[in-house]
């Protein structure tokens, strides 16, 4: 979801760097390529809002249909939950990137059943599904859990991105993960009430150690030259020499 | 953007002979260790960097699809593509479980300043 006024600061900031080419994800990011180095300070500065996660083994962004609002077919509130999914989930680091989806009924617009985590709105509910793919590898995920609300559907994705990061091992997605695990064993560890309330307890703790906006970097290097080569400067740098 | 000038002014205790072919490209607090910075020098694109031992310089582009070799993880005297995980050793340039060469060029420290000479 975004509004007007943020689709035009973007389009001011692709027009104001020339940027080669705008362009429209499967995970509903808006992509900005072919920027240099050095302007990307600049650009995030400029454009003011988080990068939405497209690049190192972290959680994406939370992919959905329009929900209930505006389709005759929506049978749960998918765009509020996916919302509150990504909420809970971003910046979190994973073994692997993990997609996911929220989709408002089983015509699955948003490709809920191939996701890492996908949760798909049924009558007088939420179903679960973990472990699907469909990048190089095509895979429908399993069907973890069936649930009442979304607020129950959230806390299990929840418990069972927890167990992924802990058991998952580094590069396996989690189709890798629940196939060596298997779904039982999983099923077993994310449902059950103590062990879910423990699993949800240790993401508590990562989830509050994490930053979901990386570039906030750009105000505090870590390193002058951070951001840029031997023989250039950070656009942001030079933004500020001028005003200086 | 502006360029920083790489100049080519002499450093006193290089060997006459040569020394109009080192290039000043930067200081040493320019690069962080164990990382890499790239320069362009006589039209090459060269990356710069910082080993616990001193120092390395490589083309910077790798001899697969062009990565930025610069912006690699450093390890081992090694630095691993950011793009497809290709691997060269900083000391010989040899690819690292495969036949590729990048060709490694001279980098040394004088008074806290990077001098690069092209191989």
């Amino acid at each position: 979801v975004v509004t007007p006024d943020e689709l035009r600061r973007i389009a001011d900031v692709a027009d104001k760097y020339a940027l080669p080419m705008v362009k429209i994800t499967g995970g509903q990011r808006i992509d900005l390529l072919g920027a240099r180095k050095e302007q990307l300070p600049a650009i995030w500065e400029d454009l003011g809002m988080p990068s939405g996660y497209a690049y190192s083994k972290a959680v994406r962004t939370v992919k959905t249909c329009v929900g209930t609002d505006f389709c005759r077919f929506g049978l749960g509130d998918a765009i509020d939950v996916g919302i509150e999914l990504e909420r809970a989930m971003e910046g979190l680091h994973t073994p692997h990137k993990v997609k996911s989806a929220v989709t408002g009924c089983p015509r699955n617009c948003a490709e809920a059943y191939v996701k890492d985590i996908g949760l798909v709105a049924v009558e007088g509910g939420w179903e679960i599904y973990v472990g699907g793919a469909a990048g190089s590898t095509v895979r429908k995920g399993d069907l973890l859990a069936t649930v009442g609300t979304g607020e129950e559907a959230i806390r299990i994705a929840l418990a069972f991105l927890q167990h992924y990061r802990e058991r998952g091992e580094h590069l396996e997605r989690a189709y890798g993960y629940l196939e060596r695990v298997g779904i039982d064993a999983v099923r077993e560890a994310v449902l059950d009430p103590d062990r879910q309330a423990a699993l949800i307890e240790r993401y508590r703790i990562a989830k509050a150690a994490c930053d979901p906006d990386p570039w906030r970097e750009r105000a505090a290097p870590v390193h002058p030259r951070q951001f840029s080569e031997l023989d250039s400067e950070s656009e942001l740098d030079l933004v500020a020499l001028a005003h200086s | 953007v502006t360029a920083r000038h790489c100049s080519t002014v002499v450093p006193g205790d290089f060997d006459s002979a040569t020394v109009a072919s080192w290039t000043r490209v930067g200081t040493v607090d320019d690069v962080p260790l164990l990382e890499g910075r790239s320069v362009e020098v006589e039209g090459r694109r060269i990356a710069v960097f910082r080993l616990p031992g001193g120092w390395a310089a490589i083309d910077a582009a790798c001899p697969h699809r062009g990565g930025p070799l610069q912006d690699g993880i450093v390890a081992d005297s090694c630095v691993t593509c950011p793009l497809h995980g290709h691997r060269f050793d900083l000391g010989s340039g040899a690819q690292q479980g495969g036949g590729a060469v990048v060709a490694v060029h001279e980098v040394h420290e004088r008074a806290g300043e990077l001098w690069l000479r092209v191989a």
